[in-house]
C-alpha cells in the first residue's frame, strides 16, 4: 500500500514485517526514529521480538550476535560513531558468518564532531566481509531491506549484509513508499531455519582460534563467498521483482547509458540529484549517463566494467574519502576497469558533500563542467576559499 | 513541481507542518519529498524544514533555494537575516505575525500575508500551540494549492490517536486561517 511516511519509520515498518526475534540498539542520530519506532512496536506487542536495551553500540553488536548464534533472526542500526564503536564486533560478524542485518543511517566522523551526512562511516567497516547494499530512495530502502534478510540467510551466503541509507535526506525525508502487506513479506521471507546454531544438543564453537595452518583458508573461504553474492544479490532482486511486481536492480543500475559518452558513478541519495541533471544536460545534446552502484560489497567490477566499456570518460562521486590516498568508490572503480581487461576510459575522482554540505544541481554540474579537461583522481569541489586563505 | 521552505526554530513544529502539507499533497495523488535541515543540534536553533512535490517522484535531494512558497513561523528570524533569499518572484510568503517585529516587505509580484497564527492560537485554546495549524490554513487559501478539505484530513490522520478533541481543535484553527487570508483578500 502507498503510504507518505518517514525513511526511519520506513525502516521500522519492513522490520517489524520480517519478524526479528531479537532487536538491539543503541540511540544515535540520524538512526535514532528507527529504534524508537522498534522499540515502541515491541511495547506495544504489534512486534514479538525481545527488545534489550544496552549502554553502548559494542554491546548492542555483540547481543545480535549472540542471538544470531543462537539461530534467531536479529536486526541492529547504528550511525558514524555508533558503527565505529561496534566494529571490532561487525568484523567478528562476518567472520563467524552469522547473517545479521543491520541499517547504517550514513553520517560523518569525529573530529570535528559533526551529525550531518555523508558515508564515511560505513567505509570505516568496508573491509569487514559484510555485504553492502546502498539505497537512492526511502522504496529502495524498504525493498533492500527486504532482500538483505533473503540474501544474508541463503544457506549458500551466511554472511551480514548491511543497507546503507543517507542520514537526514532519507531517515528524516518523508516521501511516497509502497509498502509491502505483511502477507506479502511472509510469502517472500519465510521464518529463519538454521542448524547453524549454539545447540546444547549438537554443540559447535564459533569464533574459535584458528592458528596460522588455517586462518588462510577460512578467510579465503569468506572471500570466495563474497563473490558468490555477485550471483546471489541479482537473483534474490529477480525473486523481488517477481513477488512485488516493482523494479530493483541487485548490483548495478544504469540511467540513460545508451550512447552516454560521458558517465557519473555514484552510490546513495545522490544519484537522484544526478538523474535530474542528465536529464537538463541530454536536453542540451550531452550524452551523458549515471552508474548508480547499489551493491558496493562485493563490488560487481565486471558488471561495472561492462557498464563502462563504451564510455569516454568517467566522474565518480565520493561522499568520503581514504585520506591520503583517494576517495574509495574512485580506488574501487579504477582497479576493476584496470584488471577487466577492457579499454579503459579516462576516470576522474571528486570529493562532494563531506558533513551534510549540500549537494546541489549546480555542484554537479561543476563535476560535469570538469570533464573534458585535466585528469583529476581526488577533487575536492564546492570549497570555500575564503575559509582557506590561512592554510598555505 | 513546487518548493516549499519554511523557517522556523528547533521544536517549533516545523517538521510535523511539513509532514502535513506533504500527507495533504499525497492525498491529491502528488508525490511530496518533506525534509528538515538542522543548522545546529539544538532546540530554539534556527532550521528549515523543506517540501518538495512533484506529480512523478521527487528525485533532487538538495535544499530547497527558491522557494515558490515560503512559511515563516517565527517571524524573530527575520530580524538580520533574509528569509526571503532566492525567493521566486511570483512567490507567496506567510509570515506569523510577532508584536514588535517588522516583516519587511517583499519585492515586485512576490506577495505577503501576514498572519495573527500565534493571537488566533491563542482565542481558540488559551495558549499558542494551535500558530503553525492555523498557517497552514493560510497557506491554502493563499495558494490555492491545498484545500481545506485536503489539509482537514491531514490533521485527522496525524492527530487521531491524540483524541476527537485535539483534531477538532487543530480543524478549527486551520479554518480560521483560511478565513483570514480569504477576508483580507477581498
Amino acid at each position: 500500500m502507498k503510504q507518505f511516511i518517514e525513511g526511519s519509520h520506513a525502516v521500522a515498518e519492513i522490520i517489524k514485517r520480517c519478524k526479528p526475534g531479537v532487536v538491539s540498539a543503541y540511540p544515535i542520530t540520524p538512526q535514532t526514529h528507527i529504534v524508537e519506532d522498534l522499540a515502541q512496536m515491541v511495547a506495544s506487542k504489534e512486534l514479538n521480538a525481545q527488545c534489550v536495551n544496552v549502554e553502548s553500540e559494542h554491546s548492542a553488536a555483540s547481543v545480535v550476535l549472540g542471538a544470531e548464534a543462537a539461530g534467531v533472526r536479529s536486526y541492529t542500526a547504528t550511525s558514524s560513531q555508533g558503527l565505529l564503536l561496534m566494529a571490532e564486533v561487525i568484523f567478528n560478524i562476518a567472520g563467524m558468518r552469522l547473517p545479521l542485518v543491520l541499517t547504517c543511517a550514513n553520517r560523518a566522523i569525529s573530529a570535528p564532531i559533526n551529525i550531518w551526512n555523508d558515508q564515511q562511516d560505513v567505509m570505516a567497516v568496508r573491509d569487514s566481509g559484510w555485504i553492502q547494499l546502498f539505497a537512492e530512495t526511502n522504496q529502495d530502502v524498504v525493498d533492500l531491506h527486504l532482500q538483505a534478510y533473503k540474501i544474508a540467510e541463503d544457506p549458500r551466503m551466511m554472511v551480514p549484509v548491511m543497507v546503507n541509507m543517507d542520514g537526514f535526506i532519507l531517515t528524516h525525508g518523508m516521501e511516497v513508499v509502497d509498502m509491502p502487506s505483511q502477507e506479502e513479506v511472509d510469502k517472500f521471507l519465510p521464518p529463519y531455519q538454521t542448524d547453524y546454531k549454539l545447540d546444547v544438543d549438537n554443540p559447535k564453537t564459533m569464533g574459535y582460534l584458528a592458528d596460522p595452518d588455517y586462518y588462510l583458508e577460512i578467510r579465503y573461504i569468506l572471500e570466495k563467498t563474497l563473490r558468490e553474492a555477485l550471483g546471489v544479490v541479482p537473483e534474490v532482486a529477480e525473486q523481488f521483482k517477481k513477488a512485488f511486481k516493482r523494479e530493483t536492480f541487485g548490483l548495478i543500475e544504469g540511467y540513460k547509458l545508451e550512447g552516454a559518452e560521458k558517465v557519473f558513478v555514484a552510490m546513495g541519495s545522490v544519484c537522484g540529484s544526478i538523474r535530474d541533471v542528465v536529464d537538463e544536460l541530454r536536453v542540451k545534446g550531452e550524452k551523458v549517463g549515471l552508474l548508480k552502484v547499489i551493491c558496493y560489497r562485493p563490488f560487481p567490477k565486471d558488471a561495472i566494467a561492462l557498464a563502462l566499456s563504451s564510455v569516454r570518460e568517467v566522474a565518480v562521486v565520493d561522499k568520503s574519502i581514504s585520506l591520503g590516498a583517494y576517495g574509495p568508490l574512485y580506488t574501487d572503480l579504477t582497479s576493476a576497469l584496470s584488471s577487466s581487461g577492457c579499454k579503459i576510459p579516462k576516470v576522474s575522482g571528486f570529493i562532494l558533500g563531506l558533513g551534510g554540505r549540500d549537494i546541489t544541481k549546480k555542484s554537479i554540474v561543476d563535476v560535469y563542467d570538469r570533464l573534458g579537461g585535466k585528469q583529476v583522481d581526488c577533487e575536492f569541489m564546492g570549497l570555500k576559499q575564503e575559509l582557506l586563505k590561512d592554510c598555505k | 513541481m513546487k518548493e516549499i521552505r519554511i523557517h522556523a526554530r528547533a521544536g517549533q513544529g516545523a517538521i510535523t507542518t511539513a509532514s502535513l502539507l506533504g500527507y495533504a499533497y499525497f492525498l491529491k495523488g502528488q508525490y511530496p519529498y518533506a525534509f528538515p535541515h538542522f543548522g545546529a543540534a539544538r532546540m530554539g536553533a534556527p532550521m528549515n524544514a523543506f517540501v518538495r512535490i512533484d506529480e512523478k517522484p521527487v528525485r533532487l535531494r538538495s535544499q530547497v533555494y527558491n522557494p515558490d512558497y515560503l512559511l515563516i513561523v517565527d517571524a524573530t528570524l527575520m530580524r538580520g537575516f533574509d528569509c526571503y533569499v532566492g525567493f521566486n518572484d511570483d512567490g507567496i510568503a506567510i509570515v506569523n505575525e510577532r508584536e514588535g517585529i517588522e516583516i519587511p516587505k517583499p519585492k515586485g509580484h512576490q506577495k505577503l500575508y501576514i498572519v495573527p497564527g500565534n493571537k488566533i492560537s491563542t482565542e481558540i485554546i488559551g495558549k499558542n500551540l494551535l500558530g503553525n495549524t492555523v498557517l497552514l490554513g493560510a497557506y491554502a487559501a493563499a495558494t490555492g494549492q491545498l484545500s481545506l478539505e485536503d489539509l482537514n484530513t491531514a490533521i485527522r490522520h496525524r492527530f487521531e490517536e491524540k483524541g476527537e478533541k485535539i483534531v477538532n481543535l487543530n480543524i478549527e484553527a486551520l479554518k480560521k486561517g483560511y478565513e483570514f487570508v480569504k477576508n483580507s483578500k477581498n
